[in-house]
């Protein structure tokens, strides 16, 4: 591997050329929902500890989880889980084989963003 | 000396040395969290805004805890193996490496921390 010939090899259109679509928009979606994820999961780890440690130190995390940005984070959380909830059984779907041709895809893919905002509301309405 | 063909080294593993597991892996973790997430969210929702006393004795109940105690342990372990697929994706060499146990090593304190909070409320 000392003397890698470096070929200059015409590079394949990227991502700036192609028009967003429902399958590309979707796919990123469940990676951006999913990881995205990880700071619901260290707040409710941080509200659960100081609950099981003192008041004081429940008061500084329920104070801020409950304000209004904790709000907004939580419901934008609620629609994460719900569009990965959504995104992730669609691809068992797909790993069985069935759904892959266009139009079916196109429609799960919708499906997704459908369901996870109306889930979003009825979660926020319910807790 | 190898003892084995390069065929049968290869065979079933792929570009990624392990074959599939990683993938089947994360396969049955969301399965496991499609079922566990629902009744999760409801019983965190209803939680997240009560007094402590409240809170505490949500999370002391068998299936609550159980249930948190799950979400916490599949939920990361998904959650790292899924983080780690992005990094492959997006990071080389030393950098995707370091990543890697990074958010390996995250998700087990996460997991570490929230057991500990959830055992000091059950116990």
């Amino acid at each position: 591997m000392a003397d890698v010939k470096r070929v200059e090899r015409p590079l394949s259109p990227h991502l700036s050329v192609y028009r967003p679509q429902i399958t590309s928009v979707s796919s990123i979606f469940t990676r951006i929902t999913g990881n995205g994820q990880v700071v619901g999961f260290v707040l409710g780890v941080w509200w659960l500890l100081a609950a099981s440690v003192s008041d004081d130190a429940f008061a500084t995390a329920s104070a801020v989880l409950t304000s209004w940005f904790g709000d907004l984070v939580f419901t934008g959380l609620a629609w994460a889980v719900w569009y990965h909830f959504f995104a992730g059984l669609r691809h068992v779907y797909y790993d069985s084989g069935r759904g892959l041709d266009v139009p079916t895809a196109q429609k799960l893919g919708w499906a997704c963003f459908i369901g996870a905002t109306v889930m979003t509301v009825l979660t926020v309405l319910v807790v | 000396m190898q003892y084995l063909t390069d065929r049968k080294r290869a065979v079933g593993k792929g570009a990624g040395g392990s074959g599939t597991e990683h993938h089947w892996s994360l396969k049955i973790s969301s399965i496991a969290l499609a079922i566990l997430i629902p009744a999760f969210l409801y019983i965190f929702g209803r939680a997240l805004g009560q007094d402590r006393a409240t809170v505490l004795a949500t999370f002391a109940h068998p299936f609550p805890a159980i249930l948190t105690g799950l979400v916490l342990v599949i939920g990361m372990r998904h959650f790292a193996q899924g983080a780690q697929i992005m990094i492959e994706d997006y990071a080389r060499g030393g950098t995707r490496k370091a990543l890697i146990i990074g958010v390996t090593l995250f998700s087990y304190a996460v997991i570490a921390t929230g057991l500990f909070a959830l055992a000091r409320i059950v116990l």
